[in-house]
């Protein structure tokens, strides 16, 4: 059983990342999105949080949203798949149920 | 695969409809089946048929009525939600004696009992909110 966690806050506005990857357990898939794509950059606050994670859970990241905050994808810690939203759709369908960490 | 979308937020507020569009929108064009869109809580506001935001702004009410008759989409907004809100469709304007309506015709109010089919009758239920 595989589940899709998803997290649309920033790190630094909500706990709701932390809360996710305190829960889940090894093999899950996080994606963020949102505000949650900062938490997927380098040298941040949380990017060592965030690096442990990758040890036990898969991490991917919402492509539009890191271009829509002006991102590119050569600031995204290595180990996080950028995805769009047909990769979101497959996330989804993928995994057995998704979780939204609102 | 058939999937079930919940929307809790209002449009223009953060990001959760403008999100919940563009997923619901890729999972048609990949083939997938959208059973139904449930819009609850502040998302209720996303089927006022009066928003008129500026021109070169996204319409994010149209843009749903737009998908939904593509797609012959349900879109059902949470009665006590909406009622709560001021979200009135002719029978709520019979029924609470108001003067006025404004969803737009592509959505349609029901109960919270819609949910709990599309998440029984779906494979996966995609929540977008604050």
């Amino acid at each position: 059983m595989s589940t899709l966690h998803t997290v649309n806050k920033s790190p630094f506005e909500k706990s709701s990342l932390d809360a996710c990857l305190t829960h889940v357990s090894g093999g899950a898939n996080v994606l963020l999105l949102e505000d949650g794509v900062y938490a997927a950059t380098k040298g941040t606050a949380v990017e060592q949080r965030v690096k442990e994670a990758l040890d036990s859970v898969k991490l991917f990241v919402l492509g539009p949203d890191l271009l829509a905050r002006g991102l590119s994808e050569e600031r995204v810690i290595d180990g996080i798949n950028v995805v769009d939203y047909a990769g979101f759709v497959d996330l989804a369908a993928e995994n057995d149920k998704v979780q939204a960490w609102l | 695969m058939k999937f079930a979308i919940q929307i809790n937020e209002g449009p223009y507020q953060h990001q959760a409809s403008d999100s919940a569009y563009f997923f619901t929108k890729a999972a048609l064009e990949k083939g997938h089946e959208v059973f139904r869109v449930f819009f609850y809580h502040d998302g209720v506001n996303n089927a006022s048929r009066l928003t008129t935001p500026p021109q070169d702004d996204r319409n994010v009410v149209a843009r749903w009525a737009e998908l939904a008759e593509q797609h012959d989409l349900d879109m059902v907004v949470c009665v006590a939600a909406a009622q709560r809100r001021g979200m009135v469709d002719e029978g709520e304007m019979q029924r609470n004696g108001k003067d006025a309506t404004n969803i737009d015709p592509r959505f349609r109010i029901s109960g919270l009992g819609q949910l709990v089919e599309a998440a029984i009758q779906s494979d996966r239920l995609v929540v977008f909110g604050d």
